[in-house]
């Protein structure tokens, strides 16, 4: 269902960052168009 | 980096932490003057939500920024803080103090060296000349402020009077606007209120400083070397350490940890024999959440600038030092989840000392104080932090699971500091545990601090560093 489908992955600094978020989508076939960590403090 | 290593301790004399009240400042933090722009709407909306000078004074975490109350005292006081205000609370503490406008103003007319700050001279005798000590101020008519302001200049304000004008550097060059060098005059005369402060404190004349090294969060420079540097000469000259040169550590709000351990290491290695660690206030991050807070109709929290100075020397025998043998970094090859960098900067780094994470008393993190960024969605920063740190001491079978929440109690704190980016990550709590390991409440405190390189775009990577703080058995 998700295979080829595009995402952008947006992580936190003191949660799940960005490039772990986007390993684990593009595991499942997501095809991961930006990725970035955000610092929200 | 050495997995064994001997016991060095390097002297901390003291630390002064100073908030200084900005509220008309608040409409050029980084935030609010893009949203401003934007929105016109807004601005009297944010008026309507600053805080005066002793409303700032009576809120309880910055008591215990300056040293009236201690964090474990902060858990008995009723919420919200900001309604909840302290009846009595002074503008000097134990460690620190706070400032209001009206003196932040008279100290940009006398450190400023360009001709960039004007005031207006009616309001100056009436308001700020008590503060002034240095050099005569720029004073001019209200007519001429006015007119500077339409040139371009931006305003200074002291709630709907304009007071004063802070003209740009240059025409053309971004690194000089009038906000930029707002921004970078605000760190360096808050930075030397710090270290004045202290060295009055302790006793010691400026002359007595070796060296001054700076982790403010400000980029001074021009349009060739945007974020020069080295404001830490600036200030060690404005308060006078005619023997001390200084240079700038910067690391995002990793910054004061790194610049402790270069100052320390000064020190050690015999470079330096008195060293000054010192921080101004960041002007970019006033109002950084200004909308959650009038949507939840609060006052801006964020109206402060926040500022500190350390001084560092030679060990003695029973009084807080710094363990420089235990300082960890976050190395390259680490991952950058929040478990790796508790990995990398509490568990590596006690283990060099022969440490499990259960043998430390108090744990310092990023001390945010929750009460600013719960509102805006962004979560009790200390509490996840130490929830990491209780967690991975859980999986190492050092806790039980269900004592996590007393480890996170026991060992943790409650955010007490401003959204200041350098000044709550970690060091922050330092004036707390010099008076808790001299009176014998704990016997060691472990510093941790995180920054979010991310940011910039040209590294994916968080960083950190850390150090254990304790009596000196030397």
């Amino acid at each position: 269902m998700l295979n080829g489908k595009k995402v952008i992955a947006i992580g936190e600094r003191d949660g799940v960052p960005g490039p772990v978020i986007a390993e684990c989508l593009e595991g499942a076939g997501l095809e991961v168009v930006f990725q970035a960590t955000e610092c929200f403090v | 980096m050495a997995e064994q290593s001997k016991a060095v301790g390097v002297g901390i004399e003291g630390v002064f932490y100073s908030l200084t009240h900005v509220p008309d400042l608040v409409r050029y933090g980084s935030k609010p003057s893009r949203e401003l722009r934007a929105n016109a709407t807004l601005e009297p909306q944010l008026k309507n939500q600053l805080r005066s000078f002793s409303a700032a004074t009576a809120y309880a975490p910055h008591q215990v920024y300056i040293g009236n109350i201690t964090p474990a005292e902060l858990s008995n006081f009723p919420k919200p803080w900001y309604e909840k205000l302290i009846e009595g609370a002074t503008s000097n503490g134990r460690f620190g103090d706070l400032v209001d406008q009206d003196r932040l103003y008279s100290l940009l007319v006398e450190a400023d060296q360009f001709n960039l700050v004007t005031l207006e001279e009616k309001w100056f005798q009436e308001h700020a000349a008590k503060h002034a000590n240095g050099k005569p101020p720029r004073l001019r008519l209200l007519a001429e402020i006015t007119a500077l302001f339409e040139k371009g200049a931006l305003g200074l304000y002291s709630g709907e009077r304009l007071v004063g004008a802070f003209e740009p550097g240059h025409a053309e060059d971004a690194s000089l606007t009038a906000e930029v060098l707002l921004e970078n005059l605000a760190a360096k005369v808050t930075a030397a209120h710090s270290l004045g402060s202290l060295l009055n404190a302790l006793g010691l004349s400026p002359r007595e400083i070796d060296f001054v090294i700076s982790c403010s969060e400000e980029a001074v420079g021009d349009r060739y070397n945007r974020g020069g540097g080295n404001l830490a000469k600036a200030i060690a000259e404005q308060v006078g350490c005619k023997n001390a040169s200084g240079s700038d550590v910067k690391a995002f709000c990793a910054g004061p940890l790194y610049a402790m351990i270069h100052g320390a290491s000064l020190i050690q290695s015999g470079v330096c024999n008195r060293v000054a660690v010192v921080a101004g206030g960041s002007l970019a991050k006033l109002g950084m959440k200004f909308e959650s807070h009038l949507k939840k109709g609060m006052p801006i929290l964020e109206d402060v600038l926040g500022s500190f100075a350390v001084i560092l020397s030679e060990a003695k025998t029973g009084e807080p030092c710094i363990r420089l043998d235990s300082a960890a970094f976050h190395p390259v090859r680490a991952g950058t989840s929040p478990q790796a960098m508790a990995e990398s900067l509490a568990e590596k780094a006690l283990a060099k000392l022969g440490m499990k994470l259960s043998d430390v008393d108090r744990y310092a993190v990023e001390l945010h104080n929750p009460e600013i960024t719960v509102p805006s969605g962004s979560g009790d920063v200390p509490r996840t932090n130490y929830l990491t740190l209780a967690a991975l001491a859980v999986m190492r079978g050092q806790i039980k699971k269900d004592q996590m929440e007393d480890f996170v109690r026991t060992r943790g704190m409650l955010g007490y500091a401003p959204t200041q980016g350098h000044i709550p990550s970690a060091i922050v709590y330092l004036g707390h545990a010099l008076d808790a390991l001299r009176n014998n409440e704990i016997k060691n405190a472990l510093f941790i601090s995180k920054g979010s390189l991310f940011l910039g775009r040209m590294t994916q990577l968080s960083d950190g560093c850390s150090f254990l703080v304790e009596k000196s058995e030397k």
